[in-house]
């Protein structure tokens, strides 16, 4: 028995070791929880929202309203189960007041839902975009001054089909609520301009073998309507041209973003041309916007040009830091002046002027974009058109907005 | 293995001397825990090794004693998430029949234990590598069809706002119920498993393990016996996905995925598979690692830092942490080394 005793006397003591170390901040720093897929399909893009997040930080010299900004980080793997487990822990166990993130649309979802438990606690998107994280049955507590999915379309639908002249676009995206978003958001003015969708392919996020995606595309469209994000649609790209695909694209807010430009190899060839819209564009000429690209350029390991990760969590944060420099980093009444000083915040971002609706949603300029290559040989989204101050519904009146439902893989439809 | 072999060989005990002095320490550690830990420790790490390990005894039950190694115990546990989710109610607008907890739950447990069952039927004619591969096909199945079907599982986003019932007044989703409830069901399984593997069926089924044509040819049915132990393992699985989406709030095919089966193959194996408490130890273990290695190494290289200490571990000790106190203690190991009686 001699051993069983021992066996559990190191148990007890390993469980003792366990008990709380409830980690307490100086008075002289606040804490902010950063929480981003740090692992899973989108690490890539989570890595590039840090550096987003952290210029905004480096901006501040790292301090705001006199006190040391302490960031704790949280990882998910885009699943929403991942993403409250990792909100949880930063908010209960290392005690922020403030967390922003998370960065994909279901986790938005779920991090806004587990928001409500935590009404002390202020939730600041980091570049989620599912509509109805703010739109349906919004948190008080949870802020996104990065746009939505739908509103990150504005006027791709009317230019993939007056310009270029597209009638019928097929659809390939993942089988999430942001890629819903999206959708929802380019064929809400493509199919109000004359256009149809006759096929819409889900694939799962994380998918590898899209050939089954591709024999499905009817052979007569006009161009593809590509939602796909990070690994996926460098995937999905490579595989379409390796089999002989030569409909034209019109890329998704992150299908053409950075993450996926700066892949090497044939693809290059595929993306050059792709219309697209979405919060940012690489060759914006304002000089708000080519300091920030400066500056997120100090970063470890940057891309030549931010993502839009890098842009929605540097906002985000931004604003994040501007609504504590006005309470003067004050939050010991559970956040209230706080999350007052954010619902009435306005300010100027590299894209242009940023507010919050009703819902604490982002009301802000849209970029629509074409893909080039650079000088330098690196591919770049060129700007074409800015569509500004887009409001999440996309300046449809907000009952008639509302009656065209709930965006899910069915609605919207025009085949 | 030793404390099965003392109480076996001196039946004249008392009770209390039955349940040996180990037993009592932790019983109470255990329940005096809530008094030291934080909300934070309480469900996050207390609650979640406690599930966690009661899914990994599931899957020690059936390699340790039953010699299958299963990867398709998470699905089982969400098998019965999932229905918790379709029976009860959820705020996702698809399903949700309202049934109370009391009807909602032995339903989801039951469908689990036959899920189980199914699959050990399917799997039982194989042995070795073949059945860790039929139930890992299972397991990625099932979450790729979860993932891809809207009428039953709601696609990628499953199930959310999932509430633990609260009666006798007391909600058992707040922490120290929560935590008492995890506690009460991992004991019971525990005590279970460990009273099981001394009756005649555990006697019989490591009798099969060792030697399954010799057990045939005395006349026992040997599909039949594994098939049980399935069933049995699917229950305990069963009761650890009702606690889990209790716990998340939420199901979704994440919950399911081929990661989280392989979580609970590591805790088993960490933990070491020779004595029920060993999927504990692991479960403590892998979740404390996977909570705080973010904090140590930061954010980029945490899975490394995860993946080291696991082959440390396991290089260490093959029998997992179990194993390693019976290296610790040299003079003890070679009983420890023993298998179960």
């Amino acid at each position: 028995m001699r051993m069983h005793r021992r066996t559990l006397l190191a148990l007890a003591v390993f469980t003792g070791l366990t008990a709380p170390s409830m980690a307490l901040a100086a008075d002289d720093t606040i804490k902010i929880g950063l929480l981003a897929t740090f692992e899973g399909p989108f690490t890539v893009l989570g890595e590039d929202s840090e550096r987003g997040a952290m210029t905004a930080v480096a901006e501040m010299n790292g301090t705001v309203a006199g006190k040391k900004i302490e960031i704790v980080k949280g990882s998910s793997d885009a699943s929403p189960d991942s993403a409250v487990r990792a909100a949880r822990k930063l908010v209960e166990q290392d005690g922020v007041k403030v967390l922003v993130g998370p960065l994909s649309g279901d986790e938005g979802l779920a991090v806004k839902d587990y928001a409500k438990t935590q009404p002390n606690v202020t939730f600041i998107n980091g570049t989620s975009a599912a509509q109805d994280t703010t739109l349906r049955d919004p948190a008080e507590n949870f802020f996104r001054f990065s746009t939505d999915g739908a509103q990150w379309m504005a006027g791709l639908g009317t230019y993939a089909f007056k310009d270029k002249g597209y009638k019928k676009v097929a659809t390939v995206a993942e089988d999430y609520s942001f890629p819903y978003t999206q959708v929802f958001g380019f064929m809400a003015e493509f199919c109000k301009a004359g256009g149809h969708v006759p096929s819409k392919s889900w694939v799962p996020i994380g998918n590898k073998d899209f050939s089954s995606v591709i024999a499905a595309i009817p052979e007569d469209v006009d161009a593809i309507y590509v939602a796909l994000g990070g690994a996926d649609a460098v995937n999905f790209l490579t595989q379409y041209q390796q089999g002989g695909g030569s409909a034209p694209l019109i890329g998704g807010s992150i299908t053409v973003d950075q993450t996926v430009l700066t892949s090497k190899g044939k693809l290059r060839d595929v993306l050059k041309g792709t219309p697209s819209a979405g919060p940012t564009a690489d060759t914006n000429d304002a000089p708000a916007w080519k300091t920030f690209v400066e500056a997120y350029k100090k970063q470890p390991g940057a891309f030549p040009s931010p993502s839009l990760f890098a842009h929605g969590y540097y906002v985000d944060m931004k604003a994040t830091l501007l609504g504590l420099d006005q309470v003067g980093g004050d939050v010991s009444d559970g956040g209230k002046k706080l999350r007052d000083a954010l619902s009435k915040l306005s300010f100027d971002t590299p894209t242009g002027k940023v507010s919050l609706d009703k819902n604490r949603n982002a009301i802000a300029d849209i970029f629509l974009t074409e893909v080039t290559e650079g000088a330098d040989g690196n591919l770049m989204n060129k700007l074409v058109k800015v569509v500004p101050q887009v409001n999440q519904t996309l300046g449809i009146p907000e009952d008639e907005f509302m009656k065209l439902g709930a965006v899910n893989r069915d609605n919207p439809s025009c085949p | 293995m030793s404390l099965t072999i003392a109480t076996g060989t001196t039946p004249q005990q008392n009770w209390l001397e039955r349940l040996g002095a180990g037993h009592i320490i932790l019983a109470v550690a255990l329940v005096l825990y809530p008094l030291v830990a934080s909300d934070f420790f309480l469900t996050q790490i207390g609650g979640y090794s406690l599930v966690f390990g009661m899914l990994g005894l599931s899957l020690m039950l059936l390699a340790g004693y039953g010699g299958m190694v299963s990867l398709a115990q998470i699905t089982v546990a969400g098998i019965a998430a999932y229905a918790i989710a379709i029976l009860g109610n959820n705020n996702s607008n698809i399903l949700g029949f309202g049934w109370p907890w009391w009807l909602a739950v032995p339903f989801a447990v039951l469908a689990a234990a036959l899920a189980s069952a199914l699959i050990g039927w399917i799997s039982v004619r194989t042995e070795g590598i073949y059945t860790i591969m039929i139930t890992l096909a299972i397991a990625t199945a099932t979450y790729y069809f979860a993932q891809q079907n809207y009428a039953i599982f709601n696609g990628h986003s499953g199930y959310a706002g999932i509430r633990a019932p609260a009666f006798w007044g007391i909600s058992w989703r707040d922490p120290r119920p929560f935590y008492y409830l995890c506690l009460g069901l991992a004991v019971l399984s525990y005590a279970a498993v460990l009273y099981g593997s001394r009756s005649t069926f555990g006697m019989t089924l490591q009798a099969i393990r060792d030697n399954p044509r010799r057990m045939r040819a005395l006349g026992y049915h040997v599909t039949a016996h594994k098939v049980f132990a399935w069933a049995l393992a699917g229950v305990i699985a069963g009761l650890a996905g009702v606690l889990l989406v209790w716990f998340n709030g939420r199901v979704s095919p994440g919950t399911i995925g081929v990661d989280a089966a392989i979580d609970v193959l590591i805790i088993a194996v960490i933990g070491g598979l020779r004595h029920p408490i060993g999927p504990f130890l692991g479960a403590v273990v892998v979740v404390l690692m996977q909570t705080f290695a973010i904090d140590i190494v930061g954010a980029e290289r945490f899975n490394t830092l995860i993946g080291m200490v696991f082959l440390v571990i396991v290089f260490v000790s093959p029998d997992g942490i179990l194993g390693l106190w019976g290296r610790i203690k040299p003079h003890l190991a070679q009983e420890s080394l023993r298998p179960g009686p």
